[in-house]
């Protein structure tokens, strides 16, 4: 009798071993992008804080740079793929299209979306419906050098793109520094956010009220116009034209420019001297204005996160996804990427030792100019770039290439 | 015949500028490589770091769960594996061929060679997208399996022909007498033809395992994550995304390299021998 | 009857590799074929099948951009290529002398052929890095350039300077086998040429370049297919930018099929691709076979 119970026991025990072990065997693989926003040191930091929390799940962490993001999204989908992906606010169309992402409307409540930025919202839905949490709400800010402006003789930081022109004339003319401005203009989507950032304030706008093409008159020629200008009259760093972001922080950071255009997260990082020989000269504003048009200007350029419709842990995917998205994590972690929830603007913990950062997203988040939304984005994407380098590199003017990439872009639609 | 003095000079000033051109760069590499990010984005450059660190490459190689070195060391395993297998089926099922092509020469099986070569050539852009579905609806994306097959496509033709052309320069009569005395032909492949050719057979097979190492456009494709990525994605993925960390890339870098170099440097003569008779025969 | 047991035994040998060709490169081929003249998509292809004859193909070769691809992978391969044969057989010249440090020196050869391309890309980059790049330092400090300048961000110099790197990585395989080749030339040649009063060039001309004109072609073939598929170096090193100045036709079907997702389109590109790399290597061994009987 004893032994039968001791076998029950032991065979229960197995099972109850293996049951858990069955529990502890999802493993989820999540893909993120090892560029701009949160660094790849607290993404595996938040991760760890979410396994010791769930103990039955593990995560998978997979890192790539921002060009690959898209194209990996894409490919997975077919089997063994993610069961949660980043991706980026000019995605959802495309990816509603071809049914790559799970429809989470249903599990988002009222509550919740009272909560967090109107802005960040943008970045999950398309046509009504929401395909995932917004996690990253982020734009261009100004960046600037606050040594170099005060031996230029200027106290303020510019407010308006002519003046910040003038300003890095000014600083140049006076040899502080041989190209005042730097910015991320390489053929890539870091281009697009820059340019959107100045349409913006130029009162330009990517498509008119039939969906057609527009940026090729008005405010959008004349940002790119700004753009070639400032090359032309050697205040943009020439090779501006093969940076992406992370060259632009380290040009910034090793004291080789005035100005700046540059996501949320270079302010913590151009700030800490470990990795900066400017830190603590470092100012942030929101991006310029246009006289009579705008006091400030700002692109979209938010990341969500979502599951994969082929995911097969979806359960355990919107756990994950709403523990890196809750506003205590992104509140702990707020030093790279702001959160996404209206709270946090006012929460002593998050603002303090970056008021001039929180400050600044403040205006900008409230004034963030969207991309143009459109399944074909991608490709409609890289006609503008490729028009962009191509005034940008002087092999055309910027009137003419703007006026051809509008005609692509037309016949592809 | 003496050389002259100006030739001497001449030929060591050549054999100098040759060494320089081709021992820079990698000594830089591996220089970037023991030096901290902030010493590298000083200017103006210093050519040596002023406290070497041998921090990136401990990184890299002592694991921890979800950092960088996990998917470095992974990334390598990946590819120990993938290379090794494909390297296997390849070499198996190109001998037998070789020998067939070389000694039982007919009507159709020398077109068939040229086929083959003409397969080596194909640019993979051509195979890819079928190759891409059929995996898909296997379910072998993101898996070994999956590159270990699409690997076979480059290593098998080359390999091959690489065999085959070694194979004719050794005289028919070696292989022929046992098979009179009754032996088969994988008998006479296996005793007398393979022992025969084992410089061209190391050679195909290092190539075969260089050519898999090296493999970067179907890794891109066919994976996702730590479970198949190879490592010549995941230096891409390094490489591309936060590039701040110069000094860990290098690393990352020179580690990758070091055992296609060691194998290269360790069959040095097979290898030379193996790509002569190769390309001799054409 | 024998040799009827002889055709048995050499299919049957043959078996294991056509199998596996067929698996891994003739239905893909075949398939790709297909997938050309259809409107597929990369997502869920078979449910967006649509039949649409050769317009994919009238649309490539309608297409500046994809003849611009055409250009630069043209230019790429013509121009590294060229480049590799010119540096390998001077430095196969070069170690068929005796000299001390000879056998280190062909040993180094080894060092750039093994060396990942994937490596050789990310490391080249960060030599033509503008800011902390080596080159710019390096020229600089020599005085040989003004200041620093952009090499991959210009679209006058970023080809030229992936084609540098991809020599530099390549040029010690065209080296080793002409090498090889030289030394099966016997050395009573020269000296009878020699005595004739032949001169350095004639010698050259007359009895090296005959004698290692063969193994040659065939690095000279396989370096200009390799040249023809070239992307992860692009991949790596520029991403097909400045201005789409390095945009190849492999990165440019990379981009419409996994990019853009258009399977159909991306397969007629791709078989245009294979379609002048057939004409290359059937030109290539028209000359080689011309060589041989002239």
């Amino acid at each position: 009798m004893k032994i039968k119970n001791v076998l029950k026991g032991a065979v229960f025990g197995i099972f109850a071993v293996s049951g858990a072990a069955h529990a502890a065997h999802v493993t989820l693989n999540a893909l993120f992008m090892a560029q701009a926003a949160y660094s790849e040191d607290d993404i595996r930091n938040m991760t760890a804080d979410f396994k010791a929390a769930n103990p039955g799940i593990d995560v998978n962490v997979e890192l790539v740079p921002y060009e690959a993001l898209h194209d990996k999204i894409v490919l997975s989908q077919s089997a063994n793929g993610y069961d949660v992906v980043l991706y980026d606010v000019i995605w959802p169309a495309e990816f509603a299209q071809y049914n790559l992402l799970e429809d989470v409307t249903n599990r988002i409540d009222e509550k919740t979306r009272e909560a967090v930025l109107k802005g960040a919202w943008t970045t999950v839905e398309y046509d009504g419906k929401y395909y995932g949490m917004p996690w990253i709400a982020d734009t261009k800010f100004l960046f600037y050098n606050k040594d170099m402006l005060k031996k230029a003789g200027f106290d303020t930081p510019p407010t308006t793109w002519e003046e910040l022109a003038a300003q890095a004339k000014a600083i140049k003319d006076k040899g502080i520094v041989d190209y005042p401005l730097v910015w991320s203009w390489s053929q890539s989507e870091a281009a697009i956010c820059d340019y959107t950032t100045i349409l913006s304030a130029m009162g330009g706008k990517f498509l008119d009220a039939d969906g057609k093409p527009a940026f090729n008159e008005g405010g959008g020629l004349k940002a790119l116009q700004y753009m070639v200008g400032t090359l032309d009259d050697g205040i943009t760093n020439p090779n501006s034209r093969e940076y992406a972001e992370e060259d632009v922080r380290r040009v910034f950071s090793s004291g080789q420019a005035a100005f700046a255009l540059n996501w949320g997260y270079m302010y913590n990082l151009a700030n800490d001297p470990a990795e900066s020989q400017v830190a603590g000269h470092v100012g942030i504003v929101p991006a310029p204005g246009e006289a009579g048009i705008s006091q400030a200007s700002a692109v979209n350029g938010s990341m969500g996160l979502g599951i994969p419709s082929k995911s097969t842990h979806k359960e355990e995917a919107w756990k994950y996804i709403k523990f890196l998205t809750s506003e205590k994590v992104q509140n702990k972690y707020a030093r790279l990427s702001l959160p996404i929830w209206k709270a946090s603007y006012s929460d002593p913990d998050v603002i303090k030792g970056q008021e001039p950062f929180v400050n600044a997203a403040k205006t900008s988040l409230a004034v963030m100019a969207p991309r143009p939304t459109m399944a074909a984005y991608q490709e409609a994407s890289a006609v503008l770039q490729e028009a962009l380098q191509n005034a940008m590199l002087g092999t055309s003017t910027p009137a003419d290439a703007l006026d051809e990439a509008a005609k692509t872009i037309a016949d592809m639609q | 015949m003496p050389p002259s003095l100006a030739k001497k000079i001449a030929i060591y000033l050549g054999a100098a500028l040759l060494a320089l051109v081709i021992a820079l760069p990698v000594l830089w590499l591996f220089i970037m490589s023991i030096s901290s990010s902030t010493h590298l984005t000083t200017l103006p450059l210093q050519w040596w770091p002023d406290s070497p660190t041998l921090e990136n490459y401990r990184s890299l190689l002592i694991y921890a769960e979800n950092s960088p070195s996990q998917s470095f060391l992974y990334a390598i395993r990946n590819s120990i594996i993938i290379a090794l297998a494909a390297t296997g089926l390849s070499i198996c099922a190109a001998i037998p061929a070789a020998y067939s092509f070389s000694r039982l020469p007919g009507p159709g099986r020398k077109n068939l060679l040229y086929a083959v070569i003409a397969i080596f050539m194909l640019p993979p852009v051509a195979l890819v997208l079928p190759l891409y579905t059929v995996m898909s609806a296997l379910g072998l994306l993101n898996t070994h399996v999956a590159l270990i097959i699409v690997y076979c496509s480059i290593l098998l033709p080359f390999a091959t022909w690489l065999l085959k052309s070694n194979f004719d320069t050794i005289p028919g009569d070696l292989d022929e007498a046992p098979i009179i005395d009754g032996a088969n032909r994988l008998q006479a492949i296996w005793y007398v033809i393979l022992p025969i050719a084992r410089p061209a057979l190391g050679a195909a097979v290092m190539m075969s395992v260089l050519l898999s190492w090296d493999e970067f456009f179907y890794g891109l494709l066919f994976t996702n994550d730590i479970r198949s990525k190879t490592i010549t994605v995941a230096i891409a993925d390094l490489a591309a995304g936060r590039v701040a960390d110069y000094g860990l890339i290098s690393a990352a870098g020179i580690l990758a390299a070091v055992p296609p170099v060691v194998l290269a440097f360790f069959m040095q003569k097979t290898l030379v021998s193996g790509l002569a008779s190769g390309s001799v025969k054409g | 009857m024998i040799s009827h047991r002889k055709t048995v035994t050499a299919w049957l040998l043959l078996t294991p590799m056509i199998v596996m060709i067929l698996g891994v490169s003739g239905y893909p081929l075949i398939k790709t074929i297909y997938f050309s003249m259809t409107g597929a998509k990369l997502v869920a292809p078979d449910l967006t099948d649509s039949w649409v004859w050769f317009h994919n193909y009238v649309r490539a070769l309608s297409s500046a951009n994809f003849r611009e691809a055409i250009w630069h992978t043209t230019y790429f391969a013509v121009i590294s290529v060229g480049a590799e044969v010119v540096i390998g057989v001077m430095v196969a010249l070069l170690l068929n002398e005796v000299f001390v440090g000879r056998t280190l020196l062909r040993a180094m050869l080894i060092l750039p052929l093994a060396l990942p391309t994937v490596v050789n890309a990310m490391m080249w980059r960060l030599i033509y890095n503008p800011d902390f790049g080596a080159l710019n330092a390096l020229l600089v400090q020599l005085g040989l350039l003004d200041a620093y300048r952009s090499w991959l961000g210009d679209p006058a110099t970023a080809l030229d300077m992936v084609i540098i790197a991809d020599v530099w990585k390549n040029f010690p395989l065209v080296a080793l086998i002409a090498l090889a080749a030289l030394q099966t030339v016997p050395k009573d040649l020269y000296e009878a040429a020699t005595l004739d009063g032949a001169g350095m060039w004639n010698r050259f001309w007359r009895i090296t370049l005959p004698a290692i004109m063969g193994p040659l072609s065939v690095a000279l073939v396989l370096r200009t297919i390799e040249a023809f598929k070239v992307f992860d170096i692009i991949y790596v090193m520029t991403r097909g930018g400045p201005a789409s100045s390095t945009k190849t036709v492999s990165f440019y079907v990379y981009q419409e099929a996994f990019a853009y997702m258009r399977v159909g389109s991306g397969a007629s590109y791709a078989l245009i691709v294979v379609l002048i790399s057939a004409c290359l290597i059937a030109s290539y061994m028209y000359l080689i076979r011309k060589h041989g009987e002239a």
